[in-house]
């Protein structure tokens, strides 16, 4: 009954593949596919954070942090690009988004 | 340590199951919702790891902010969802086929790494005796990582501005309040006193 490092390392590499699932199931809907990349940057966090706990080195909760505020910004753009696509073209599916195609 | 593997099961296969309705139910803001259950059971998880701080974090920053800024998205703009759900069955094979390699992948990579029994006995503590978690990150933060802390900080800057800055708009049209201008008036520029004769009218 000891969880050890490879277990936390299971969960992280199962919440990334649902990430990449994630991608190639909804196709179309960009909304689910920024939530994916969230579900593929909490594995990779998960990944730094059970390494830093197990090899006792804080500096991976450091960079957790870095990647967290990576993320955050990166939703909060993503959003503001999608809100503003939106606007103008009042679909947000993903094969319509061609405008900056020569 | 019993107590410590079941907490481990419950967050782990909570949090996996949740991530598998993330990307599968129909209804983006179920998808939402269940994203923020997967937050919470990555915070158990990170508190089991002894990282404190950072479940904390996970929970104000995900839950707090992003996962409702997704949730803002999904509820404003006007989309016909189940429109978009059309060929997610034809895309099911082979986004079946990706997961199932990338998954062995990760596994032939974590099966080939190991630690030897001398290494382990010569790994520290990820904080050190007699501080807590928060005090140690603190230090490591403040003093050898300051700089990449301020730039994470500019990044958190520049993404606030290029958000305003995309999505604000100057709507023509739309009378709004200009209160310097409404302090400044006074009562010359709208009040004039007519002396009108008697009998004659204006």
């Amino acid at each position: 009954m000891d969880i050890g490092l490879a277990h936390y390392l299971t969960v992280a590499a199962i919440l990334f593949t649902l990430g990449i699932f994630g991608i190639f199931m909804n196709r179309k809907n960009v909304i689910i596919i920024m939530m994916s990349i969230e579900l593929m940057l909490l594995a990779v966090n998960i990944n730094f954070v059970a390494f830093s706990a197990f090899l006792g080195d804080l500096v991976g909760q450091v960079f957790t942090i870095f990647v967290l505020t990576v993320a955050a910004a990166e939703a909060a753009i993503g959003l503001a690009i999608l809100v503003v696509y939106f606007r103008n073209r009042g679909t947000i599916a993903v094969e319509d988004i061609n405008m900056m195609k020569g | 340590m019993v107590v410590q593997a079941l907490a481990f099961y419950l967050f782990a296969s909570i949090a996996v199951i949740a991530a598998t309705l993330v990307v599968t139910v129909r209804n983006p803001v179920h998808s939402v919702l269940w994203l923020i259950l997967t937050f919470f059971n990555a915070a158990g998880l990170f508190v089991l790891l002894g990282a404190e701080f950072l479940a904390m974090l996970l929970v104000v920053v995900y839950v707090g902010a992003v996962a409702v800024l997704f949730l803002f998205v999904v509820m404003m703009l006007d989309i016909n969802f189940t429109e978009m759900r059309e060929g997610f069955l034809n895309y099911l094979p082979i986004g079946i086929l990706v997961a199932v390699a990338l998954f062995v992948e990760l596994a032939f990579v974590g099966a080939t790494w190991a630690l030897t029994d001398e290494k382990v006995a010569a790994l520290g503590k990820p904080t050190p005796d007699g501080i807590n978690n928060i005090e140690a990150l603190g230090n490591l933060i403040y003093t050898d990582y300051v700089y990449v802390f301020q730039a994470s900080g500019l990044v958190l800057l520049v993404a606030m501005i290029g958000a305003i800055v995309l999505t604000l708009r100057h709507r023509e049209g739309v009378r709004r309040q200009n209160i310097s201008e409404q302090v400044r008036r006074t009562r010359a520029d709208t009040l004039e006193v007519k002396k009108v004769p008697v009998g004659r009218g204006i």
